[in-house]
């Protein structure tokens, strides 16, 4: 019983000792964190464990299947990654946020009952926000805000619906839900914002981007793949996932393409890649959900490493601006390499991550007789490779020289790139072994003749489109400009609308409080007038006074007894 | 050792008694202090012995001069009242430190001693009162403490202190004489005047006896009503209060009025509740239709003095209502709610009288308006009162909580939602008094007249902090609070018919 504790708590807890250590101590510690978390997992059982009574419910906040395993080994791994990557730093702050938010995020993957999941799911929210705020601009705190109203919103729907959902049926399990009930429906919901289905979506690429360069890493592992994840215990084969999946894989292209900053192009990217998971989830099928969580696997990894690159670039450079950047091979050889690892991976070349992950989903999808929905999807693929396949490394790297010379990225920067570089190629590569990791047996196999060529083509036509573009000048130039995305919605028409509602309702509110306010400043009167220093309650009752209420009150009781 | 161990019901008062005249005879301020210093630290050891035997080994009783009750007088400790010895020895032993120059200061050198015995007097009917076994000896005591304390109250340096002296001197006297006439109705029922007699004579008493007994009860609730200024019989406290020495006031308001309330408790439940079902009459509702007038009139009241010292009286007023209210309650969280308020209150009204008192040391006066600033002048005091505060409130966190969390679910088990909504309703008033102080002394700039003060020295600075850091103690660890008091309960609840 007391060795069954939550991995994720050995990095919550272990992270408020790291104010205590300083320098390469504090490194070595950081580093031990994720390992010893590993080490207790291996330990664990499968099965339900951790069961707490609490006031007579009973709350499982340990349980370790196949699914939940699969997302602890991910979530490890990037853990220990992220935190390599962030060696070099000196902030407590960031380096204590981001312990916190990634052992929350792994207990959120071992909860067994909603309410540990919300628990979790709020600590979530709380820790990654500091990520972004340790930014320490204007910007990055105001986005930070807007972030955490909309992380916890999704924490306070999950809670209502929990307890609707615990009224209606007495179950607080984290299983299968359905959407027929209100209690469901809000769950799903909460699951969504923080999925970024499309509308809701918005605080994905309003705040990412303004993480810092270390923060956004973790950042892009966590929070998206926990709701994944809840998407996939709770949801799967829902049929509404699927074309909310494929509106959110291809409409982000369309942002990514125009965007300038860098980072923010992998926000949207990141976005379209949760769209092929959320179909895999709304397929159901136990070949499209393998797909899924492979694919949310990967993407933590290839998406993690891009945005290291990315953020090695701001780190030396000081911008991510497309229009800024270009010419940087020169100086950042090995980032250039790394980063060129991830756009393979995440544009499915073969060898690569992405390619035996993502088949299965559009594998899935074929299968299942969703010609339309495999269409666009295929569509969204040549439009990854478009945006996050090429131009993140064409306009960082190459594009026209802009002439700036800068420093290879940090030792510590390189290895975490490294290790994430070699683990995509090494999926990519032997997926079978992988295979064996993901909760159902398919025996899919993703190197086949028709299927590779297939890739091929549709790498080499996109390719070929961005060149021709690109040469004859049509493609959208990079400029210095803001897009507006959803966000604009409580951004800036929500204030708009916020002040106007402000304006009604202060002109209104003005007469309602004279009104009220006149009300009260009499009923104060009259309250000063008998309990103020000199009203007839306060003031010192002459003796004869006090003796007759004596007297009153012995008569009263003496009354009342004898009724 | 056996010797004594034996008497230690009857060395729980004699110690004092003879320390109260011996210090009068002393004459000197010092040694007299130090006799007082002495007696008051023994006081809790005895009752600890006290209390831990009853905890264990259940009541004791102890025959007066060798005759057996009930025809002698019986000092009988149970839990109920071991808690309430408890509560006085050892809030007494905390605070006598912080008399010794706050009554230089405010008594006068040739009346220290005097003071002194007096003080020692009061502790000695108050025990008294509480430890007794028979209710003629109760009235004695409750003469001895009131007698002594109208003299501390007189002492007080302000002209109308002989005023409020004289007023509760008149008070005093009516409530006492309700007493007398009521334990007369009940000598004239059973015969007897020991407690568990009574009771039990009472219970085998012939029904139409019942009339007489109601005569009594009404006496004695509207006679120790008086005592404990429940509203609206309370309007001899605030003046009392704040025209008293700075320490009587801090021990008056922490134990005088507790033990009125152990008294009335003592005879609702082990002697009334014994032989009849008081719960059917109307009592109950008197009890908390008073409470709640107190609650909300006293808390109102206390928003718009300036005097701090009679803002915290009224403030008293009001929390005497939490205590009356838990016994209206009456089931087993309310009761324990309104016991255990007897210790949190008696903790955190100590502390903020001391903290008062260490500003009259300082600065001379408690008026609201002259200690703008004081906050970082004297930060340790108007810290502890400030931690102090929010326990009156009842913030989570300090003993006050706790006290209203039983309230609270005392009031819910009997369904009354309207209670609990009123409950935090009024404990919002209070955040309005203690807000309003704590605004003045740390967010003003710092007034002219309270430039020079500093932190009082350490034998004033440590019984307050002792008893902040208790009160917030006693918020997260309420064993030794809630877990006797529930026990209380548990026990006084047994017994009723």
């Amino acid at each position: 019983m007391i060795g069954e504790f939550s991995p994720g708590l050995i990095l919550i807890l272990g992270a408020l000792l790291v104010p205590l250590l300083r320098g390469r101590l504090r490194a070595i510690y950081m580093l031990a964190l994720p390992v010893a978390a590993f080490a207790h997992l291996t330990t664990l059982p499968h099965g339900d464990l951790g069961i707490i009574e609490l006031s007579g419910v009973s709350l499982t906040t340990l349980r370790v299947d196949k699914l939940s395993l699969l997302f602890s080994y991910v979530f490890l791994v990037a853990a220990l990654i992220c935190v390599i990557y962030s060696l070099h730093l000196r902030d407590t702050v960031q380096h204590v946020a981001a312990l916190i938010y990634a052992g929350s995020a792994m207990g959120a993957i071992f909860a067994g009952d909603l309410v540990t999941l919300f628990i979790y799911w709020e600590a979530i929210a709380i820790a990654s926000v500091f990520l972004i705020w340790a930014s320490r601009t204007e910007d990055s705190y105001r986005s930070g805000m807007r972030y955490l109203i909309i992380q916890v919103g999704s924490g306070v729907l999950l809670l209502a619906g929990v307890l609707i959902h615990y009224r209606q049926t007495g179950s607080l399990a984290f299983g299968a839900l359905g959407l027929d009930t209100p209690g469901g429906l809000l769950i799903f919901l909460a699951f969504g914002i923080k999925s970024a289905f499309p509308v809701l979506h918005a605080w994905l690429p309003d705040a990412y981007p303004r993480g810092t360069p270390t923060g956004t890493v973790f950042l892009s592992a966590f929070t998206t793949k926990v709701a994944i994840y809840a998407l996939a215990r709770s949801f799967a084969g829902t049929d509404i996932l699927i074309p909310i999946g494929t509106v959110m894989a291809a409409f982000p292209i369309f942002y990514a393409v125009i965007e300038n900053d860098l980072r923010r192009v992998l926000a949207y990217s990141l976005n379209n890649q949760l769209g092929f998971m959320v179909v895999g989830i709304g397929l159901g099928t136990d070949l499209a959900l393998n797909g899924a969580v492979a694919h949310a696997f990967a993407d933590i990894l290839f998406k993690g490493l891009l945005f290291m690159s990315m953020g090695a670039v701001l780190f030396r450079v000081g911008t991510i601006k497309g229009s800024e950047l270009g010419g940087l091979y020169k100086s950042m050889p090995w980032t250039t390499g790394f980063c060129i690892v991830g756009a393979a991976s995440i544009s499915a070349f073969p060898l690569f991550s992405g390619f035996v992950t993502k088949s299965m989903i559009m594998t899935a999808a074929m299968e299942e007789g969703y010609f339309w929905i495999w269409i666009v999807l295929l569509f969204a693929s040549a439009g990854v490779f478009h945006h996050a396949g090429i131009k993140i490394p064409y306009f960082a790297f190459f594009a026209h020289d802009s002439g700036k010379r800068c420093q290879e990225a940090p030792l510590n920067m390189l290895v975490a790139m490294a290790v994430a570089a070699a683990l995509c190629i090494g999926i990519g590569s032997f997926p079978d072994f992988f295979y064996t990791l993901l909760p159902f047996e398919t025996g899919y196999r993703p190197y086949t003749l028709d299927h590779v060529v297939a890739q091929v083509q549709l790498l080499f036509l996109s390719a070929l489109a961005f060149t021709l573009l690109m040469r004859t000048g049509i493609y959208p130039p990079e400029l210095r400009s803001v897009n507006i995305d959803a966000e604009w919605f409580y951004r800036r028409a929500g204030r708009s609308l916020a002040d106007g509602a402000r304006m009604a309702a202060e002109n209104g509110w003005k007469s309602v409080t004279h009104g009220i306010g006149r009300t009260i400043s009499v009923v104060i009167a009259y309250v000063q007038r008998h309990h103020g220093p000199e009203g007839l309650l306060a003031r010192p009752w002459p003796a004869g006074t006090m003796a007759l209420w004596t007297t009153l009150m012995l008569g009263a009781c003496l009354i009342l007894f004898y009724l | 050792m056996e010797l004594v161990s034996s008497h230690l019901p009857a060395l729980q008062i004699v110690i004092p008694l003879l320390g109260g005249l011996l210090a009068a005879l002393l004459r000197r301020g010092v040694p007299a202090f130090a006799l007082t210093l002495a007696v008051s630290w023994i006081m809790p050891v005895i009752s600890a012995v006290l209390l831990d035997r009853v905890l264990t080994g259940g009541p004791i009783s102890y025959a007066l001069g060798g005759w057996p009750p009930p025809w002698g007088i019986e000092y009988r400790v149970d839990v109920l009242n071991g808690f309430v010895l408890m509560l006085i020895s050892t809030i007494g032993a905390v605070i006598v430190p912080f008399a010794r120059r706050s009554v230089a200061l405010e008594v006068g050198e040739r009346r220290e001693a005097w003071f002194y015995c007096m003080y020692l007097m009061c502790l000695t009917g108050l025990l008294g009162v509480t430890i007794t076994g028979d209710a003629f000896n109760a009235f004695v005591f409750l003469e001895v403490s009131s007698l002594s304390t109208y003299v501390l109250i007189a002492l007080g340096r302000d002209r109308r202190a002989l005023v409020a002296a004289f007023r509760y001197l008149i008070m005093g006297t009516i409530g006492a004489t309700f007493y007398v006439i009521g334990v007369g109705f009940l000598y004239l029922l059973t015969g007897s005047l020991n407690m568990v007699d009574m009771a039990a004579r009472l219970a085998a008493a012939p029904p139409e006896m019942a009339r007489a007994m109601v005569a009594a009860l009404a006496f004695l609730t509207v006679g120790i009503s008086l005592k404990l200024a429940l509203f609206p019989l309370h309007s001899w406290l605030p003046g009392a209060y704040a025209y008293a020495p700075s320490w009587a006031t801090v021990f008056l308001s922490a134990t005088a009025t507790k033990v009125a309330i152990y008294l009335l408790v003592r005879f609702l439940f082990s002697i009334f509740g014994i032989a009849l079902d008081f719960r059917g009459l109307p009592i109950v509702e008197i009890l908390l239709a008073l409470s709640i007038a107190a609650m909300f009139i006293a808390s109102i009241i206390a928003v718009y003095q300036n005097n701090l010292k009679r803002m915290l009286a009224y403030s008293s007023l009001a929390q005497i209502g939490y205590m009356m209210l838990g016994i209206g309650i009456g089931n087993l969280a309310g009761l324990t709610g309104g016991l255990v308020h007897l210790v949190n209150h008696a903790m955190m009204k100590a502390a903020l009288f001391l903290a008062l008192g260490s500003l009259f040391y300082r600065i001379g006066t408690v008026r609201l308006a002259e200690i703008a600033g004081i906050g970082r002048k004297m930060p340790l005091t108007m810290g502890a009162f400030v931690v102090a505060g929010l326990g009156i409130i009842g913030t989570p966190g300090t003993a006050g909580f706790i006290s209203k969390w039983y309230l609270a679910v005392g009031a819910l088990d009997r369904g009354w939602w309207i209670l609990v909504f009123l409950l935090v309703v009024s404990s919002l008033i209070s955040v309005l008094y203690i807000g309003r102080v704590i605004e003045m002394a740390w967010f003003r700039p710092v007034a002219i007249q309270v430039a020079e003060a500093k932190d009082p020295p350490l034998s004033m600075l440590l019984p307050l902090l002792i008893l902040a850091a208790a009160t917030v103690y006693f918020g997260i660890d309420t064993r030794l609070t809630a877990g006797i008091a529930a026990q209380v309960a548990e026990f006084l609840l047994g017994g009723l018919r």
